[in-house]
């Protein structure tokens, strides 16, 4: 036991480049998941066939064909084709193709449950339709997603596992390095296992915090900011007059 | 190899059997990977609504640990503590385990979607707490679970690929050893995708109506 873990201090700086292809592949992949999915979630909402049609096709395509697949597709198949692509980059449009799938649903279904009314409020200001979107209809929309893509998020850090296997030194190569030197399949896994944990854990915090943030934009949020717990000056807002001075008499 | 194109029909229509023999086995697999999961996942529910902390915490914190990291690990990491078990069996039981943990929320969320009338009612007639639960409630809360139980064996189904690493010779095994023998991936490949989309999106369909029904 005291070998696998003098053996798994060797390996910390191993583990750091690990958990940096890790957070390239999530980030990238996440970031092609939301402008696929924004195109997407739009495209599939709109009156025109001509859009909707193919933006439905390559929703359903995305989501019906496995992400191992796609992945493998993208990694053997797409060379025969002349597109040779570095590993890393098979691994971020593969995922964010298929995560962008996923969440092109999600923001399609959020903006849905934006009050029809806003949409009128928003045309009576003469306001453009791109003017619209952004802000009335998305930021409302942005609130409610949040949640569900911090779902998406971490099915897709889970996902980036695979990539070990299209040659990437991810945190599932680390812990198969790991394995060989150790020849402890407990130890090494538990510690590759505990490696994702945290990753995932830390991402969920954040996407906490964005949602805290979103719904405070809205004027809805639960919890004060920093700023206005630390804050000298009396609470000017009535949501949180009631929670700081409960003395105070605060019948606001 | 066909000279003049990249595409060859028949190499597709060889494959073709392979695949289907894998898709059996991937259908075998989500079927029962997704009973362990219905089974386990309401008893995770059920026992995280007990009062006491010392069962509800380390369960929580398990529950939390199995769905946030890689069921591709997870996988691997089975296969190889238990060395005397087949992959085929470590498959579906760490695939149920796993889809277990996301059912727990499904239930939990079927349960509380039961209104609190109910459990008055059942209290007013005098019911016992095993027979509250048999004949009044669990009755209405898996009703609300079944688009969520529907949506996840579809998401199953696409996640057994997944037992190629565990060499269980599900439908993309079955494609990728073609590929493997043949220096030629592309029919096998494409078709292996096809054959997902082909059984996904129907089955999507159903489960969609079947929400919308019971809505």
């Amino acid at each position: 036991m005291t070998d696998d873990i003098q053996e798994l201090i060797d390996r910390l700086p191993a583990l750091g480049d690990a958990v940096l292809v890790t957070l390239e592949m999530t980030l990238g992949g996440a970031l092609l998941a939301i402008v696929i999915a924004v195109v997407l979630g739009f495209g599939s909402r709109t009156q025109s066939l001509w859009v909707r049609g193919p933006s439905r096709v390559i929703v359903e395509f995305f989501r019906g064909t496995s992400l191992v697949v796609q992945l493998f597709w993208l990694f053997y198949v797409l060379p025969v084709f002349g597109f040779k692509m570095e590993a890393l980059a098979v691994a971020i449009v593969a995922l964010g193709l298929n995560y962008g799938a996923y969440a092109s649903e999600v923001v399609r279904g959020s903006i849905a449950s934006v009050p029809q009314g806003q949409w009128e409020a928003a045309t009576a200001l003469n306001m453009t339709w791109f003017h619209k979107v952004r802000r009335v209809i998305f930021p409302q929309a942005w609130a409610l997603m949040i949640p569900m893509l911090a779902n998406l998020l971490i099915q897709l850090v889970k996902g980036s596992a695979l990539a070990y296997y299209i040659t990437l030194q991810d945190v599932n190569f680390w812990t198969v390095e790991l394995r060989r030197a150790t020849a402890d399949t407990f130890f090494s896994y538990t510690a590759g296992l505990i490696v994702y944990f945290i990753i995932a854990y830390l991402l969920t915090w954040g996407m906490n915090i964005l949602e805290e943030r979103a719904k405070r934009r809205l004027g809805r949020g639960t919890r004060p900011t920093l700023r206005e717990t630390f804050s000298l000056k009396p609470p000017t807002n009535p949501r949180l007059a009631n929670t700081q001075m409960p003395a105070g008499g605060g019948a606001a | 190899m066909n000279d003049d194109s990249i595409w060859d029909w028949e190499r597709a229509w060889e494959v073709l059997p392979d695949l289907l023999a894998g898709l059996w086995v991937t259908i075998q697999i989500t079927v029962l990977g997704m009973i362990i999961a219905s089974v386990l996942g309401l008893f995770i529910a059920l026992a995280m609504r007990t009062p006491s902390k010392w069962l509800t915490t380390p369960l929580k914190f398990l529950v939390d640990f199995i769905r946030m990291t890689p069921v591709l690990v997870q996988l691997v990491f089975v296969y190889l503590l238990l060395t005397a078990v087949p992959g085929y069996v470590v498959g579906f039981v760490v695939l149920g385990v796993h889809y277990a943990t996301y059912m727990s929320e499904v239930y939990r969320a079927g349960i509380e979607a039961v209104p609190k009338g109910q459990w008055e009612a059942a209290t007013a007639l005098n019911m016992s707490k095993g027979r509250t639960w048999r004949a009044v409630i669990l009755p209405q809360a898996i009703r609300n679970t079944l688009p969520g139980l529907g949506n996840y064996a579809i998401s199953m189904f696409k996640e057994t690929p997944f037992l190629f690493a565990i060499s269980v010779t599900e439908m993309y095994k079955a494609g990728q050893d073609y590929g493997a023998n043949t220096f030629s991936y592309i029919e096998a490949l494409t078709m292996v995708g096809l054959l997902f989309l082909a059984v996904s999106y129907p089955t999507s369909l159903l489960v969609r109506r079947m929400e919308i029904r019971l809505a």
